[in-house]
């Protein structure tokens, strides 16, 4: 085991590799904004163009510019610094962070609960009434785009322009250390928002599974034994319908934790999506580099966090 | 077979079992009726879809959340099984009627280890300790011939070969001393070389633990040596009952002895060819008119297509009751014939016996 998640964390570093490449060829093979006149600001002259486009290292050959941030990435940890306001990448990305992963694992556990429990209901009433209105709950929810339902949300719920004042509206995020209780309740409409399409698609997927599991031979076994109905369904049904539950949620986190754009956008909460999106926007190469080396890791490593889990969940998996 | 009503341990009068399908309503099992003496052992034997394991889940009330129709009478030591809540069957369900099901691979949890199973099955009904459970879970292993239980005991299913499983299984089955153990097909599933080692144990266990035992196979030859009596099941019905050596010697069914015909024997000539059973089960959504076994009986008369046989006692032998349309001299005289290894034509023209127009 230990030997499979060496060698896995061996390859992350190779496909890390990869993926900083293929963001830089990108980079300059389409055509962009001239991160110089970005910078330059808005009486632009051909001199100061070049000279930002000298302090920035831009007038160098794109391979020349790789090679010294590999070189700075490998030796020092060190992303670069902004094109935009020449901040640390570094220090902004983690800056960011808590703001992402508050929003991501807050949501995750929410979905994850909501998702499995309506998902257990709708397997095990299925084709009666509860079933068929949280399938029809589940088919609205996964309709639903975020960043539609975070309007609506605001446009009913938030404080400050909402209909009725309950949460806090867009852009109230605080900090975790800043003031616990407004960390919570700034986050309790980004996580509901987040977690219905989520919630809806586990439902889905759980109440597929358990379908099938539940007409598996030894949950007959389990009944023939005399358990009772909750634990036949719950210890040896969901417990086998499990695992591509695990699948997309390791997959979810991965994708969200590099930052959940469309969330972090439509209630202006400081993450890394929202850096993302922002660097993009100013062709802001060294941030563009950093946000998407850091959504790879995260996917690289939920993913293999996937896979270890799969030996805990089922013990005929074992890796060598 | 003689016991008198209220000796039987299970008692099943005219039970009934439908299910509604899209393409119609299945009869699976059509009015059978059987009774079980405390600490005997009765086989139900019949070809797949003749209703067998039907009737046996149905006494665990194991298909009420299929939506099956159950109608007629099941008493187990006098409680009726069918009227039950389920509440009161879940705290019968192993314990005092077990099942060991065909295929133990599928039928033991995969992400369990043996012995928490097994604990399981004593957790459900005795309030004992974790150590206690885990306890009685080796002696229960070792009771199944399993070597190092102790070992064992925390050994997944699949790392456990065919025929242990089985006896996994046999032992969760009898973890609480079941008075009635349903086995289902118990040795399909295994090698044959397996098969006879699990029939031996269930039978020892049997006598041994004093529990009365229903043992479902499609196979004559399984139950032989292990039952009492034996009820010969066609189409969701029974259509021969009686004592093993009886039907064994002396059936009366054409379709017992088609069965009888399929399995190989040691005690006839070697060059007396196995006789498959012609044609194919029946439809249980639209079974055939008259005696359901007609459209593959080599005996069959025109009449046999519109009267449906009841099961009556065979004259001078009450303990035997077949269920068919010829009339008892002939049926002994065409066994006679097919049991000198006679085709079904031949025994027909040596037995003097008429019609057999298909």
């Amino acid at each position: 085991m230990i030997r499979y998640i060496v060698r896995r964390l061996l390859w992350m570093v190779v496909l890390l590799f990869l993926v900083s490449a293929i963001t830089f060829l990108i980079f300059y093979a389409l055509p962009s904004a001239d991160p110089a006149v970005l910078r330059a600001g808005r009486q632009p002259n051909t001199q100061l163009i070049a000279h930002i486009r000298h302090q920035l290292g831009l007038d160098r050959p794109w391979y020349v510019q790789y090679w010294h941030y590999i070189k700075r990435l490998v030796l020092h940890f060190d992303f670069g610094y902004s094109y935009q306001n020449l901040i640390s990448v570094r220090r902004q990305i983690f800056e960011r962070l808590p703001a992402t992963i508050s929003l991501t694992l807050g949501a995750a556990v929410l979905w994850i609960v909501v998702g499995m429990a309506v998902g257990t209901i709708s397997a095990v009433y299925r084709g009666r009434l509860v079933d068929r209105v949280a399938m029809t709950g589940a088919l609205v929810g996964i309709s639903a785009p975020v960043y539609l339902l975070g309007l609506v949300g605001l446009y009913f719920f938030a404080n400050d322009t909402g209909k009725i004042h309950v949460f806090p509206g867009s852009g109230s995020y605080t900090g975790l250390t800043v003031n616990p209780v407004k960390w919570f309740t700034s986050l309790l409409l980004p996580w509901i928002v987040l977690a219905t399409t989520q919630a809806a698609i586990y439902a889905r997927l759980l109440r597929a599974n358990l379908i099938d599991t539940l007409s598996e031979d030894y949950i007959r076994t389990a009944r023939a034994k005399g358990l009772s109905e909750p634990r036949v369904v719950i210890v040896h049904g969901v417990r086998s319908a499990i695992t591509p539950v695990v699948t997309a949620a390791g997959l979810d986190v991965g994708i969200l934790l590099g930052g959940a754009i469309l969330t972090e956008t439509v209630f202006n909460i400081p993450g890394v999506g929202h850096l993302a999106y922002e660097s993009i926007k100013n062709s802001d190469l060294p941030m563009i580099q950093g946000t998407v080396l850091l959504g790879a890791f995260f996917i690289i490593l939920l993913n293999l966090v996937v896979d270890v889990l799969y030996a805990f969940i089922d013990p005929r998996v074992r890796y060598a | 077979m003689t016991a008198t009503a209220d000796s039987l341990l299970l008692d099943v009068h005219d039970l009934h079992v439908e299910f509604d399908t899209p393409d119609g309503t299945v009869k699976a099992v059509d009015g059978i009726s059987f009774g079980v003496p405390a600490g005997t052992a009765l086989g139900i034997v019949g070809e797949s879809g003749s209703g067998k394991t039907a009737s046996a889940l149905t006494l665990m009330g194991l298909t009420r959340r299929d939506g099956a129709r159950v109608s007629g009478a099941v008493y187990f030591e006098g409680r009726d099984l069918l009227g039950a809540s389920e509440h009161e069957l879940r705290r019968i369900r192993g314990d005092q009627i077990a099942m060991v099901f065909q295929d133990p691979l599928s039928s033991l949890h995969p992400f369990y280890k043996v012995g928490a199973q097994l604990a399981e099955a004593i957790h459900a009904h005795r309030d004992v300790s974790r150590e206690a459970a885990r306890v009685r879970a080796i002696e229960l292993l070792g009771m199944v011939e399993i070597p190092d239980p102790r070992q064992r005991v925390d050994a997944y299913p699949h790392e456990l070969s065919g025929g242990m499983r089985q006896r996994a299984m046999i032992a969760m089955a009898l973890a609480n001393e079941p008075r009635l153990l349903i086995a289902d097909e118990p040795t399909t599933a295994l090698d044959v070389t397996v098969q006879a080692q699990i029939l031996q144990l269930i039978r020892r266990l049997q006598r041994e633990l004093g529990m009365a035992l229903v043992l479902i196979t499609h196979d004559l030859g399984v139950i032989a040596e292990t039952v009492d009596g034996v009820a010969v099941m066609y189409a969701g019905r029974i259509v021969e009952r009686g004592p093993v050596r009886t039907v064994f010697h002396a059936p009366e069914h054409p379709y017992t002895w088609g069965l009888l015909g399929s399995i190989p024997r040691l005690d006839v000539a070697r060059e007396r060819p196995l006789v498959p059973i012609a044609g194919r089960p029946p439809s249980l959504i639209a079974p055939p008119s008259g005696c359901s076994f007609h459209p593959r009986c080599p005996y069959v008369r025109e009449r046999h297509r519109r009267v449906d046989p009841p099961l009556e006692a065979v004259p001078g032998d009450r303990g035997h009751a077949v269920a068919c349309l010829l009339p008892s001299d002939q049926r002994r005289a065409l066994w006679a014939e097919l049991r000198k290894g006679r085709t079904p034509a031949a025994a027909r023209r040596g037995a003097g016996v008429e019609g057999g127009e298909a």
